[in-house]
C-alpha cells in the first residue's frame, strides 16, 4: 500500500508540475471552447443543446492527448523496469499510475467544465449533473487511456495509435455520460445513465491492471 | 487444435482441405446468387431492393463472428502459447473488416431508396462503425511495431479488450437510439420471414462462410511461409 501511494504521489507531483501542469488542461478546453462557437454559429439555443456533448468531448481529447505520458516517460528513461522489479505487483502500478493521471487531468477539468460551460450558455440546472458525470466517467477515460497508453509505451508517435484504439471504448462511457445531462430524460433518467457511467467505471477498473500490465511486460521481457 | 501445431502436418492438412474447399464455395455461391438474384420474389413492400439483403445479412453476421474468432484465437495464444494462433487472428482481420466495409455499405445503398438516406446514427449502424475502428485499430497494432513477436503479444491484448468493448457498444447504442429492425432470424417462435426468402439466405450464408474459411486458409499458409522465410534470412544472418 505504501508503494502504491508512493507511485500515485510521484505521478500527480509530475502531472501537475510538467508540460504546462494543471493549468494547460484547462487552457485546452477553454480554447476547444473558443473554437465551437466560431465553427457552428454563436446561435444560443444551438449552443445550450449542444454544450454537454462538447464539454464531454473537450474532456475526452484532453484526456486522450495526454495518454501518452502516463507511461512513455518513464518507459524510455528505464522507470518502468525498476517499478517492474519492485515488490509491488505491475498490475498495481499500472492502476496507481492510472489513478494519478484521473487526479490530475480528468477530475480538475471534470470539476471546473460547467462553469466554462457557462460560455456555451448551458443550463444552469444541469451544471451539478453534469459536474458529478464527469468526474465519475472520466476515471473510466483515465483508465481506459491508460491501456492504449501502455499498448503504445514503446511508439516513438504512438498518438494517433492511442486514439484508434481507444476511441471506441469511449463510446459507451459517452453515450451515458451525455444521456445523464439530458433534459428529455428527467431526473429518472439522470440516475440510470449515473449508475450506469458507475457500472463502465468499475468494469475499466477490473479490466486496466490486466490489460496494461500484460501490454507493458510484452516491451519489457 | 493441437494436431496442427506442427507446419508440415498443417500445410499437408490443408492442402488436402482447399481444393474441394474452393470448389463447394464456388457451387455454393452460384446456386445462392441464382437463388437470390434470380429465382427469388422480390419483396411486396421492398421491391427488388430486397436482394441487397442476401449480401448483406451473410456479411454483418461474418463481421461479427470473425472478431470473436480472432478473440478466441487471441485467447488461445496467451493460454497454449499455440503457435497458429497468433496468425490466425492476425490474417482474420483484414477479411473481417472487409466484411464488414460490405455490410457498411450494402446497407447504406439499401438505406437510400428504403429510408431515404444513406447514413443514420441508428444503434445497429454505429455499433457496426465501431466495430469497423476496432478492426482498424487492431490491424494497425500489427503494423506499428518491427518485432513480431512484440507485435504479437501486443495485438492479443487489443483483441481481447474490444471483444469486452462489443457487448457493452451494443447493449449502450441500443439504448441510444434504434430505427434498424430487430433480429428476425434468431428469435423466439421461429423466423420471421418467408421461405422463399429464408432459403437464399442461408445458401448465401454458407457461401460467404466457405469464402471466408477457404481464404482465410490461403491467407494462414501464406502467414506461415512468410514467417519462416524470415527465420531463414535471420538464420543466414547470424552466421555471417
Amino acid at each position: 500500500m505504501k508503494a502504491f501511494l508512493a507511485i500515485l504521489k510521484r505521478d500527480i507531483y509530475l502531472g501537475l508540475r510538467q508540460g504546462g501542469g494543471a493549468g494547460a488542461g484547462l487552457a485546452f478546453m477553454l480554447s476547444v471552447l473558443v473554437l465551437i462557437p466560431i465553427a457552428v454559429g454563436p446561435d444560443q439555443n444551438l449552443l445550450q443543446r449542444l454544450a454537454p456533448g462538447i464539454m464531454w468531448l473537450a474532456l475526452l481529447l484532453a484526456v486522450l492527448l495526454t495518454s501518452e505520458k502516463i507511461f512513455q516517460q518513464d518507459f524510455e528513461d528505464g522507470t518502468l523496469d525498476a517499478l517492474m522489479g519492485a515488490s509491488l505487483p505491475l498490475e498495481m502500478t499500472v492502476l496507481a499510475k492510472a489513478l494519478a493521471h484521473w487526479l490530475s487531468v480528468g477530475l480538475p477539468l471534470a470539476i471546473m467544465a460547467p462553469m466554462l460551460g457557462i460560455l456555451l450558455n448551458i443550463d444552469t440546472s444541469a451544471m451539478a449533473v453534469l459536474s458529478l458525470a464527469m468526474a465519475l466517467g472520466s476515471l473510466a477515460l483515465s483508465l481506459l487511456a491508460s491501456i492504449g497508453g501502455a499498448i503504445t509505451a514503446g511508439l516513438r508517435r504512438g498518438g494517433l495509435l492511442v486514439a484508434l484504439l481507444v476511441m471506441p471504448l469511449y463510446v459507451p462511457v459517452l453515450i451515458f455520460g451525455v444521456s445523464a445531462t439530458l433534459a428529455e430524460n428527467g431526473p429518472e433518467g439522470a440516475s440510470g445513465s449515473l449508475i450506469v457511467l458507475s457500472a463502465l467505471t468499475l468494469i475499466s477498473t477490473a479490466l486496466q491492471p490486466f490489460a496494461a500490465a500484460a501490454a507493458l511486460r510484452a516491451y519489457l521481457k | 487444435m493441437q494436431v496442427l501445431a506442427n507446419p508440415h502436418r498443417f500445410f499437408s492438412i490443408s492442402n488436402r482441405i482447399l481444393p474441394f474447399g474452393w470448389v463447394a464455395t464456388a457451387l455454393a455461391f452460384a446456386y445462392g446468387l441464382y437463388l437470390a438474384l434470380v429465382a427469388s420474389p422480390a419483396d411486396y413492400q421492398q421491391g427488388e431492393t430486397v436482394r441487397i439483403m442476401y449480401v448483406h445479412v451473410p456479411s454483418a453476421t461474418l463481421a461479427l463472428f470473425i472478431y470473436v474468432f480472432m478473440a478466441i484465437a487471441s485467447a488461445m495464444a496467451l493460454i497454449f502459447r499455440h503457435p497458429l494462433a497468433d496468425s490466425a487472428a492476425k490474417v482474420a482481420a483484414p477479411l473481417g473488416a472487409g466484411f464488414c466495409f460490405l455490410a457498411l455499405a450494402t446497407g447504406s445503398l439499401w438505406g437510400k431508396p428504403m429510408w431515404g438516406t444513406w447514413w443514420v446514427w441508428d444503434a445497429r449502424l454505429t455499433s457496426m462503425f465501431v466495430l469497423m475502428l476496432l478492426y482498424l485499430g487492431y490491424m494497425a497494432v500489427w503494423r506499428a511495431f518491427d518485432d513480431p513477436q512484440r507485435a504479437a503479444s501486443l495485438a492479443r491484448i487489443v483483441a481481447l479488450v474490444g471483444v469486452i468493448n462489443i457487448p457493452i457498444v451494443k447493449f449502450s447504442v441500443d439504448w441510444w437510439n434504434t430505427l434498424h429492425q430487430p433480429a428476425s432470424i434468431l428469435r423466439k417462435g421461429g423466423p420471421a420471414i418467408d421461405a422463399s426468402i429464408l432459403w437464399p439466405l442461408a445458401m448465401m450464408f454458407v457461401a460467404s462462410g466457405l469464402f471466408f474459411f477457404c481464404t482465410h486458409l490461403m491467407l494462414l499458409k501464406n502467414e506461415v511461409r512468410a514467417r519462416k522465410l524470415r527465420a531463414e534470412k535471420l538464420k543466414t544472418m547470424d552466421t555471417r
